[in-house]
């Protein structure tokens, strides 16, 4: 994601759910990643921040930006 | 030939051009073999295979994707050139990650074909297992785009498996259907005494392995290898001077498109696959129904599904059901991967490419022993660099 992009709201275009993880984020798995596309245009690789597996995003689901993390942007499930 | 040529590539004056000589190593977890001897063993046989020492060879285009990285060698063509007896030539190494040695055959062949040289060698190789499996991963995301989906914690496992999830959404295609071609792959490669792994698999098994990245586990995945895979390339007229047996590169094409998976449109269809088989199709003056078995790039097994489809061989969103239905085995309408594919045969990526190529000769010659087809006079490689940034595409016959 080119860090111009400017990250609102979207749905959810695909997802994955890793639990091979590379060893930066050993800690983190499993963890959900998701393809958003953007309301605002285009789409960005996110983090979903999920704490049990109810959290975590199906295609199609509405999602709503938090924040960067360590440079790297993290949605969650829309209310 | 040049008339169809001429709808591709504008020079009509291209010579036709054959692959006359092919070897390669055994593919494995080779611990006792350094990058430089497994490539230096595959041209060895290679040009053995084309009856010409290496000082006959006139251009030298190595595939490699992170040797770098992987052994921490750089300059690797002239390295490996060299230590097989290659010297005073032009050597090249070509990268586009998976796509390495496809793209390395791929420019071997414009030289002939241009005229420039008459004898060529492409060789592909790669030394992955030196290295730990979380290490190897990071490598292979380096081919992903690093500032965007790899930071976010994509692996190549995860990206694959959000365009498996993706396709399922879109074409109904299920796990059933993945396994599939994972156990297919792997029946396959029991047939081939130089695969790196000869073990047969159940569906049940593919479908209860741990999982990688959902909807992807660990059957769904290509291996990680050590090898390598060189080809011959000389003038079709003049092929018989090397071998008895020339195999005539009928149709080949490189084409390439976003790296990040975000960028591109549709995940489910390689567009770069679409065009690169368009091109090579054209050149070839053949439709895809003609292809009698082809070498497709499974480094998951969802890309095999796809290929299927990119390719023209089913529509889209029917490669799930084809496989699943048994079309692509040895014994079905379009046999894929007699060889075990990446999946079985194993995927030193580097050495991917030409060692399809080599795969399609040996079935074209009627080498190709336990895994022989009945059919094999005209054979499609399909060669797929990240997640598809890097298409090769080539359909060869028997000259």
């Amino acid at each position: 994601m080119s860090t111009d992009k400017t990250l609102s709201a979207g749905t959810v275009y695909t997802e994955t759910v890793v639990y091979s993880p590379p060893e930066t984020f050993a800690a983190d798995a499993p963890y959900q990643l998701a393809i958003v596309a953007l309301d605002s245009g285009g789409r960005v690789t996110a983090r979903i921040d999920a704490h049990s597996p109810e959290d975590r995003v199906k295609i199609g689901d509405r999602a709503e930006f938090i924040e960067f993390r360590k440079g790297i942007p993290f949605y969650r499930k829309a209310q | 030939m040049s008339k169809t040529w001429k709808r591709v590539y504008p020079n009509t004056s291209m010579r036709r051009v054959a692959v006359v000589g092919a070897g390669k190593t055994r593919f494995g977890a080779l611990a006792d073999r350094d990058l430089r001897s497994l490539a230096v063993e595959a041209a060895a046989k290679c040009l053995e295979n084309g009856h010409i020492p290496p000082s006959r060879v006139e251009a030298f285009y190595l595939g490699n994707f992170a040797g770098p990285s992987f052994v921490g060698q750089n300059h690797l063509a002239p390295y490996v050139a060299s230590a097989c007896g290659i010297a005073g030539v032009p050597a090249t190494r070509f990268e586009a990650a998976c796509a390495s040695s496809g793209s390395a055959f791929f420019h071997a062949f414009l030289g002939v074909a241009a005229g420039v040289y008459d004898v060529a060698l492409a060789v592909g190789v790669e030394k992955m297992t030196s290295q730990t499996t979380a290490r190897v991963a990071e490598i292979l995301a380096s081919a992903g785009d690093l500032g965007g989906e790899i930071k976010a914690g994509a692996t190549f496992p995860a990206l694959f498996a959000m365009i498996a999830r993706r396709h399922m959404h879109e074409y109904g295609t299920t796990r059933e259907h993945l396994a599939a071609v994972a156990v297919k792959n792997h029946a396959n490669g029991v047939r081939n005494p130089d695969a790196h792994m000869r073990k047969a698999i159940t569906i049940e098994q593919a479908l209860a392995a741990k999982p990688i990245a959902e909807p992807l586990t660990l059957y769904d995945c290509s291996l990680i290898s050590d090898g390598a895979a060189a080809v011959l390339l000389a003038p079709l007229e003049r092929a018989s001077e090397f071998t008895s047996a020339p195999v005539e590169i009928k149709g080949v094409a490189q084409t390439s498109d976003y790296v990040a998976l975000e960028e591109k449109e549709d995940i489910t269809t390689f567009r770069s696959v679409r065009m690169a088989a368009e091109k090579a199709y054209r050149m070839a003056g053949v439709s895809p129904s003609d292809i009698e078995f082809a070498e497709l790039h499974d480094c998951f097994t969802i890309a095999e599904i796809m290929a299927l489809e990119d390719l023209g061989f089913v529509k889209k969103g029917e490669g799930g059901p084809f496989s699943a239905a048994g079309c692509t085995a040895l014994d079905g309408r379009l046999p894929v991967n007699a060889s075990g594919g990446l999946k079985s045969k194993g995927h030193p990526v580097g050495a991917t490419g030409t060692a399809q190529i080599c795969d399609l000769v040996a079935q074209i010659r009627g080498e190709a022993g336990e895994r022989q087809l009945k059919r094999h006079s005209l054979g499609l490689a399909q060669n797929l660099g990240g997640s598809g940034a890097t298409s090769v595409v080539t359909i060869l016959s028997a000259a």
